[in-house]
């Protein structure tokens, strides 16, 4: 019993701690005045200013546009790579995660010059080069999050389901899929956060006119940031807590459960 | 070693190589492609304009395009040294870019600027001459560059807390503040300070002179609550510091917000900044951005942008529309004598800013 | 079976473009001068004292909130184990969904909470207990940074946990082993790779953030990452920026091959 309540006490203290900040910005969304020290009133043209801009909601397609597909075309080239790691030797894969750490490791505001540099040589910056950019730092953390999972997962099973006559791709996507699958969805989460976060590397690999969120809430932060940009912030969260929880109780497979 | 480690191994050291010499004719190409790349990347009819964040008032740009058929790819940057970073790395090339003195003479002595058709501009002459003066020190012929807002640097303090009007740098040396300074986290802004309460030239390139500079903020970094350059506004609202180098601009708001809030050019002198339109070499057409030029000077224009970001304007015919108690206001328009002693900045050698940027890094790293 | 190797395929090609290409440029800024041809001058500069202190000021502080976010993840992972199956994704979920809040504005929210007329301070005051001086100091960023990267512990520590299967544990204790040691020798070796892929997470991009520092550090706090803003923005000197990053990546990588070794020996053990 005193166990129960120490875990749900921790898990409780946690949560203060990952939703007071949130709280405060939500709370700003109503606030009527421009300033975010001092409180204004309880307002809620915010709200109404935010669906009325058309540079915001241009910045929320492409953030949106730019993280989903950054975060699938990630999880589709980290997935088989994960699988041919596990095949790999030792060496072989210090050598290739060494490398491919790369842009996690260099300075955003390196990788963001350089593949500035890069990019520029060969296209036109626009969408597609942030784009490519995002896909570049979003991999390893797609690899990092299967890789774990993967390794603790018995590859014997595939052999069993190819004996007994499955094809390469249905024996993986039956047999080992199944069991790193939350390995994937959340590298996935991942590399969809990490997108929509990202400012500096999206500010340089961006083309001319392009904006996205954090570029457009970047722009505000010398002469104070608008209201608006804490009232958009509100909607995406909620929008995407409500989705998570609808997903999540929505009834599921019993695959999981082993 | 393991013959398959060697094999991959090789291999990735023969990709490396083809892609070193893919890089170094890249190089080479660089020229020739950057020019074909031009003519794709600003197509007809459309200019790419690099500008401050939210430094224009937007239903400008959408009137402007309304009205002459010219699409305006906007641009947004923080810092004259980031617009610099992006208009040199090269990646998109800015037709029109809005920064500050200092950048434009640099770009300009390094022939990046074009020079501006000023006949061919209907409202150029709503640009007060006092402007076009003060920008020759970084623009002698006045022909690179059209001023849009301009404004100084100095204390805002807080009355409430503070015993007597702050007018002079002393006041963030002396210690008389200690744990309620507010100092801008820009190398040039904090060394100004310094300089200027030493009797120095903010322009200086002597040695000692800077470095007698740094000495004192060296001693004053104790006292210091923080260096900002973002948030000084808001943080000053909220209190949460007593005095703070601040950019005229922002004392307006801040005292909108806090009635407590003054704000004082110092006695010894400040900077003076003007933020001006320039075109870059790279710009394909010239009469158009020449026409998007003209048209923020524009009375109309100009009252649309002075209104949303309520900086100083060099635009004598706003000046002259507007009331009297906000032509007044020194929060917003600086007397003469205010800016008497004040200084333009210019650009440094490349030592000098060699020399301000390591010692920035030897008074913020121990 | 070797033939699968085939398979990291777009991986490596994408590598080779986007990683291997940008860090030839990266070379090519750091190494090579037009009038020396290849120098190692700013590789020299790049190791003057100063910036081997803003390096060991970076390494101290990604160091504690790589311990902390591990101390901090680790039971909170272990709880939501506890949990029933439908509940823990959502707690998950529930962990991840801040991250949704644009980054700019989570860490300005913390200024509002960390600085001296702060929610925080506020509170205390009406606890009637003293104020904190955390504002504007390294601590704050600490705080900052744990905010910022504890999902990226959480998760794969979470995964790792979670594919401990109940009957291994069970089995543990019914040999007579008890909760320490089935803590010790059964879950911790087996979640070693998690732990090693949430640090690398947690402690690489920790090493490298400008912007946490600058905001909530009230820029006195000078780390390696805003060095390296500094010689690429504000002092327009490229070449050493290049430096710094290359020195960084040399100090940094021998730790990324550290980390995937530890957790391939552990689970060859298991296998």
């Amino acid at each position: 019993m005193i166990k129960r309540f120490v875990m749900r006490f921790y898990v409780v203290l946690i949560f203060l701690f990952l939703y007071v900040p949130i709280g405060i910005l939500v709370v700003l969304s109503f606030n009527n005045s421009r300033s975010r020290a001092v409180w204004g009133g309880f307002t809620l043209k915010w709200y109404k200013v935010l669906f009325m801009n058309k540079t915001i909601i241009h910045a929320l397609y492409n953030t949106l546009y730019i993280a989903f597909l950054s975060a699938l075309i990630a999880t589709l080239i980290a997935l088989p790579a994960a699988v041919g790691i596990v095949y790999m030797r030792k060496k072989q894969v210090k050598v290739m995660l060494a490398f491919g750490n790369i842009p996690m490791l260099n300075a955003d505001i390196v990788t963001g010059i350089l593949l500035m540099l890069t990019l520029s040589r060969v296209m036109n910056l626009g969408t597609t080069s942030i784009l490519l950019a995002h896909v570049t730092f979003n991999i390893p953390y797609v690899l990092l999050s299967i890789l774990p999972k993967l390794k603790s997962t018995n590859m014997s099973i595939y052999e069993a389901a190819r004996d007994l006559g499955a094809g390469p791709v249905s024996a993986f996507i039956k047999v080992i899929l199944p069991e790193i699958m939350p390995g994937v969805i959340s590298g996935f989460f991942m590399a969809l956060t990490m997108s929509m976060d990202d400012f500096v590397v999206t500010y340089f690999t961006k083309g001319a006119g392009i904006d996205t969120l954090s570029t457009l809430i970047y722009g505000q932060l010398k002469r104070g940031i608008k209201p608006v940009m804490y009232s958009l912030s509100t909607v995406i969260f909620l929008v995407v807590l409500i989705i998570l929880l609808i997903v999540n109780y929505m009834p599921r497979d019993s695959k999981k459960n082993r | 070693m393991n013959k398959k480690v060697r094999r991959f191994g090789q291999g990735l050291l023969i990709v490396c190589v083809c892609c070193f010499f893919l890089t170094m004719i890249g190089c080479a190409k660089k020229e020739n492609k950057k020019k074909t790349e031009n003519s794709v990347n600003t197509g007809k009819n459309t200019l790419t304009v690099l500008n401050y964040g939210e430094y224009i008032d937007r239903d400008v740009l959408d009137t402007f395009e309304k009205e002459t058929g010219i699409k305006i790819l906007y641009e947004e940057a923080t810092t004259p040294e980031e617009m610099y970073a992006k208009y040199k790395g090269g990646a998109i090339n800015y037709d029109l870019i809005c920064t500050s003195d200092y950048m434009i003479e640099k770009l300009k002595d390094e022939g990046e600027l074009k020079e501006l058709d000023i006949d061919s501009m209907q409202y150029y002459e709503n640009i007060d001459e006092r402007y076009l003066k003060l920008s020759k020190t970084f623009d002698p012929d006045n022909n690179y560059s059209i001023p849009y807002f301009w404004g100084t640097i100095g204390i805002l303090y807080n009355s409430k807390y503070a015993d007597k009007p702050v007018d002079t740098w002393e006041a963030l040396f002396n210690g008389d503040y200690a744990g309620e300074i507010i100092m801008q986290n820009s190398i040039r802004d904090a060394y100004m300070c310094a300089l200027k309460y030493k009797g120095y030239s903010l322009n200086t390139t002597d040695k000692d002179e800077i470095l007698a500079a740094h000495e004192l903020l060296l001693k004053q970094k104790k006292d210091v609550e923080a260096y900002f350059v973002d948030e000084v506004r808001e943080e000053m609202v909220a209190e949460n510091a007593t005095v703070a180098v601040c950019y005229s601009g922002e004392a307006y708001l801040a005292n909108e917000y806090n009635e407590d809030l003054q704000y004082a050019v110092p006695k010894e002198g400040s900077n003076l900044w003007i933020d001006s339109w320039c075109m870059t070499k790279r710009c394909k057409d010239e009469k158009n951005a020449c026409k998007f030029l003209d048209f923020l000077c524009r009375e109309d224009i100009a009252m649309l942008n002075f209104e949303e970001i309520y900086y100083p304007t060099p635009n004598k015919a706003v000046y002259e529309k507007l009331p009297k108690d906000v032509q007044e206001d020194t929060l917003v328009f600086p007397t003469d004598e205010a800016i008497a002693n004040s200084e333009v900045y210019k650009t440094l050698d490349k030592d000098t800013t060699r020399l301000l940027g390591d010692l920035w890094k030897e008074l913020k790293v121990y | 079976m070797k033939k699968r190797v085939w398979l990291t395929g777009p991986y490596v090609f994408w590598i080779v473009i986007f990683t291997i290409l940008p860090v030839i440029v990266l070379l090519w800024y750091a190494l090579y001068d037009s009038k020396q041809g290849i120098t190692f001058e700013h590789l020299r500069e790049a190791v003057k004292p100063v910036h081997l202190k803003a390096f060991w000021n970076s390494i101290l502080i990604s160091f504690e909130c790589t311990v902390i976010c591990l101390l901090l993840a680790y039971p909170l992972a272990l709880c939501i184990r506890a949990l029933k199956l439908g509940k823990r994704s959502t707690m998950i979920m529930i962990v991840i969904a801040p991250m949704w809040m644009n980054y700019v504005l989570r860490i300005m929210s913390w200024q509002l909470i960390l600085s001296k007329n702060g929610l925080l301070n506020s509170l205390l005051t009406i606890l009637h207990l003293p104020n904190h001086d955390l504002g504007n100091s390294s601590a704050a960023i600490v705080i900052g940074m744990i905010y910022d990267y504890l999902p990226f512990m959480l998760l794969p520590v979470y995964n790792s946990i979670m594919s401990v299967g109940d009957d291994v544990i069970e089995a543990a204790r019914d040999l007579g082993a008890n909760k320490l040691t089935v803590f010790a020798k059964i879950l911790l070796p087996l979640t070693i790779p998690g732990i090693s892929s949430g640090i690398v997470m947690v402690f690489v991009p920790a090493l490298t953030t400008f912007a946490i520092s600058d905001m909530l550090g009230g820029g006195k706090v000078m780390l390696i990452g805003n060095i390296i803003e500094q010689e690429f923005i504000s002092s327009m000197n490229w070449k050493l920026g290049a430096a710094l990053s290359l020195v960084l990546m040399i100090v940094v990588i021998p730790g990324l091959f550290i980390s995937p070794t530890k957790a391939e020996e552990q689970n060859t053990i298991i296998n």
